[in-house]
């Protein structure tokens, strides 16, 4: 076990925790922000989704020691000022989503490919989502609310 | 192991256990307010019989669910129901609304906890909208009855000026008004309803039948949802169960002599149960890696042999999973299929087969269990919280009181969780180290031990006239089941019969819509079939068949809007029809698929579908689970299939287990059809049945290639059928 000192959402946070334990759990478990979701452990279906720096990453690949010093987002840390974020916004709007597990993994998906791409066509959108699974099937709802949100001045 | 068969499904509304809470302690959970219980009108039709004096005491006890409306105006209703992605918290709110005349975000829907909710056998069979909000409806209407009756001795006047409206009492003439609140007094007051009190008609409806928003959907966007695996207690640790090599294992020899040494670790070994208990999940997944367990296991059917197996071990009567008996009890016969087919001028045979697959909820099963002395607290993910409770009370020997389950709104389950493998597991854990503990299963342990879609085996004949009329059908599932395998068409001569098989390799369970995915695959390929070989339009072929106006509706409605028959198919582009009936819903599915002809890729381009349950709730709400529906059951359809050899599954992971994803999206539309003078029915399943047998014949009309077996294309068209 080792100190490590992560900044989450604008606050700096000392945890306890092994070198080689993944992000995920260290948010999860040791942070209590549980938003952040287990879905499959092999970076395969994006429910773990969390900002690194403004990338979308997933936090059950990378060791929290790794990711010391930088600038983590969670889904927790979207909301500002009591105002949801425009994707948030869209998502709600567009009620796209059914049992909504994935939902916090697929709203960080879609804020950092709108900060990659303020302007993606669908075509683009489907290709920077299609890593992120949804097994209650609300993709077509997911697309129109990235492209609402992208209307919106989503990749603030 | 044997359970949860498609039987013990369509007899759910059963009523097998009484609510152990009584007036008096029901009371003591409220201040003052009026309370409104149904009482199971089965329980009081039943009590013509010899257990008449037994059942009139337990009439009160048999409460089916209730509503709470405080003197603040606040109501609450509590329902054994489990809301899982199906919107259920909001559409049950809605029809209270409309029936209470209370705004829906003063409702708070109390859900599936055993102590708080009166008995519910499940989630599962599309059976909340009917029962459920039926039932709701019924207790909300006589709630409203009841309060009118209140204010007319307060406001006054004829008791028809009366008018309920917004959480109070309005007297028209006098414009006087009163709150529900202000006429409780401050009493509690407790009415039982065995009778139909008038509902609202659904053409009257003005919160039922409209587009309210998920009543807690901030909560789910961000990320303040609790779910099962997020809950959290003082002191709790993590739990990791070391798993056998292959199923029906034996422990032969244990060696756990590292990991008891570990800092803070418990090492649970009961029978050929093992696991351990850590601080952390990260300690508690390296302490149960450093466990050397040697396992004995028996030779068991691989996939290779799976299709031959299922078709020749036939069950003996009565022995199939959960009671479900094989052999002449489940034959449907009508006419004469022998003298029919043998006279028929044209005539088809096929087979066909579907695989085991997974529904991979993207929550996978989790617990959190506590210990309180002899009491024991759950809260897991489970369509089924009454039936967890009782598979912890069989575990631990408890008398039912001492153990409470809860399930937070669940990270979906399709059928897939009607049972509580980690809560039992977690509570043993929990047990055995004296603290909370939470118990998440990984991606590959759902995959690997939860229950899977059975696969099956189903030989189709079918005999026409040359005139175009289907005389002769003939049809036999092997251990697929027998949901919707009765034909929804005109035919005069019929054999329709379900083989169930003696211990099937898997282990199996419910799945969305149960086996009526493989039997309308099989069934609308057939007619498909027996459509070209007429040389009819697979749409007028069927049409001619059908004497329900509702089938007949949902057909038409699905064919107009898709624009059926304008395109003539290419061998690069084929169009395709399927539909049918189930758990009182109609749909009809039409699909248009591109071919590449040089990768042999499949896709699904388009797809049109007309639905009808009914006066719909939420139309909103319908919506997506019908386009959820299609895209999930895409993954049946084309790629999804449980690969497995002599007791393990091979592919228990999202990179071998293919699921669809954005890129399998078609363009989808959906066709509701109102059916505001029609009973009420649910859409959670039904909606699944048409997308595997429309996009299999799209692929036909493109191909000419017949795909009979799921999933159609896993690797991509094969060069001939």
């Amino acid at each position: 076990m080792r100190e490590i000192v992560l900044n989450i959402n604008g606050a700096e946070h000392r945890v306890s925790a092994a070198e080689d334990e993944m992000l995920l759990y260290v948010l999860r478990d040791r942070l209590n922000l549980t938003g952040t979701k287990y879905g499959c452990g092999e970076g395969q279906c994006g429910a773990c989704t969390v900002l690194i720096d403004g990338r979308a990453t997933r936090s059950c690949q990378v060791h929290a020691s790794a990711v010391s010093g930088r600038k983590i987002t969670t889904i927790e840390g979207l909301e500002a000022d009591g105002k949801l974020h425009p994707v948030q916004q869209a998502f709600l709007e567009e009620e796209a989503f059914q049992c909504s597990y994935c939902t916090p993994g697929m709203i960080l998906s879609a804020v950092g490919l709108l900060k990659a791409n303020p302007k993606p066509s669908d075509e683009e959108i489907i290709r920077g989502m299609n890593g992120n699974i949804c097994r209650c099937g609300t993709y077509p709802r997911i697309v129109a609310a990235i492209r609402r949100a992208a209307e919106a001045g989503g990749a603030q | 192991m044997s359970f949860d068969s498609e039987l013990l499904q369509q007899t759910a509304d059963r009523l097998t256990h009484s609510f152990a809470v009584n007036r008096r302690e029901l009371l003591k959970l409220f201040g003052a307010g009026l309370m409104v219980c149904a009482v199971d009108a089965r329980a009081l039709q039943e009590s013509g019989g010899r257990r008449r004096n037994e059942e009139q005491e337990r009439v009160p006890h048999d409460v089916a669910s209730w509503i709470h409306i405080a003197e603040d105006n606040n109501v609450t209703v509590f329902s054994g129901k489990a809301e899982m992605g199906q919107n259920i918290r909001t559409s049950l709110a809605q029809q209270v609304s409309e029936e209470l005349h209370v705004p829906v975000d003063t409702i708070t829907m109390v859900m599936a906890d055993t102590e708080l909710c009166p008995f519910d056998m499940g989630t599962f069979g599309s059976r909340t909208t009917p029962q459920m909000g039926t039932e709701l409806r019924n207790i909300a209407a006589t709630a409203r009855e009841m309060l009118v009756d209140m204010a007319a001795s307060k406001l006054g006047g004829n008791r028809n000026q009366l008018v309920a409206a917004n959480g109070g009492v309005t007297n028209n003439a006098t414009r006087q008004s009163i709150r529900y609140g202000e006429l409780l007094n401050g009493r509690q007051l407790v009415q039982m309803i065995p009778d139909d009190p008038p509902l609202i008609s659904p053409e009257k409806w003005t919160i039922a039948g409209k587009a309210v928003p998920k009543v807690d959907g901030r909560e789910f966007v961000t990320g303040e949802h609790k779910y099962a695996s997020d809950m959290s207690r003082p002191g709790m640790l993590y739990g990791k169960v070391v798993r056998p090599s292959a199923y029906h294992a034996t422990l032969a020899s244990l060696d756990a002599d590292e990991a008891q040494h570990a800092s803070g670790v418990t090492v649970v070994h009961d029978g050929d149960f093992v696991g351990v208990v850590a601080p952390d999940l990260t300690s508690a997944t390296r302490a149960a890696s450093t466990i050397r367990a040697q396992w004995k296991a028996p030779q068991q059917i691989s996939e290779k042999e799976l299709y031959s197996y299922l078709r020749e071990k036939p069950a003996n009567q009565g022995q199939h999973a959960g009671g479900e008996g094989g052999g002449r009890a489940n034959i449907h016969e009508k006419g004469s299929f022998d003298s029919a087919f043998a006279s028929a001028e044209k005539k088809i045979e096929a087979t066909y087969t579907v695989a085991y697959i997974q529904h991979a909820p993207l929550e996978p099963r989790a617990a959190v269990a506590e210990w309180n002395g002899d009491k024991l607290t759950v809260w897991t993910g489970t369509q089924r919280p009454f039936a967890v409770r009782d598979e912890l009370v069989q575990a631990f020997h408890l008398p039912e009181q001492n153990v409470r389950v809860i399930v937070p709104d669940t990270g979906s389950a399709y059928g897939g969780k009607h049972t509580g493998e980690a809560a039992v597991e977690c509570a043993r854990l929990a047990k055995a180290a004296g603290k909370p503990v939470k118990l998440q299963w990984t991606r590959e342990e759902e995959f690997t031990w939860a229950y899977f879609r059975p696969a099956g085996v189903i030989d189709v004949k079918a005999g026409a006239r040359s005139d175009g009329s289907l005389v002769a059908w003939d049809y036999h599932n092997y251990n697929s089941g027998p949901a919707a395998i009765n034909t929804p068409y005109d035919v005069p001569n019929q054999r329709i019969q379900f083989h169930p098989t003696e211990n099937p390799p898997l282990r199996q369970g419910s799945y969305r819509s149960l086996a009526a995915t493989a039997n309308h695959f099989a069934r609308e390929s057939s007619m498909d079939e027996v459509a070209h070989a007429l040389g009819l339009d697979p749409l007028e072929f069927r049409l001619k068949h059908i004497s329900d106006p509702r089938l007949r509706a949902v057909f038409e409605t699905a064919a107009k809007r898709f624009g059926w028959g304008q395109q003539k198919p290419t061998p690069e582009r084929g169009f395709g029809l399927a539909g049918g009936f189930e758990k009182g819903g109609y749909v009809a599915t039409c699909a248009e698929v591109a071919v590449d002809p040089a990768s042999r890729a499949v896709r699904v381009v388009r797809v049109v579908e007309a639905w009808d349950c009914g006066p719909v709730v939420n139309p909103n709400g319908l919506k997506n689970q019908i386009e959820g529906a299609i895209m999930q059951g895409m993954g049946g359809a084309l790629f999804e299939d449980v690969h497995f050899a002599d007791g393990r599954v091979l592919n228990p992971r999202f990179a071998l287990y293919r699921v669809p994803r954005f890129r399998d999206m078609p363009k989808i539309e959906v066709e509701l059809i109102d059916r505001k003078d029609e009973k009420p029915f649910g859409a959670g399943e039904t909606p699944i049945v048409g997308i595997a047998p429309a996009v299999g014949n799209a692929i036909f009309s493109a191909t000419g290639i017949r795909l009979r077996s799921l999933p159609m294309v896993p690797q991509g068209l094969p060069e001939r059928d």
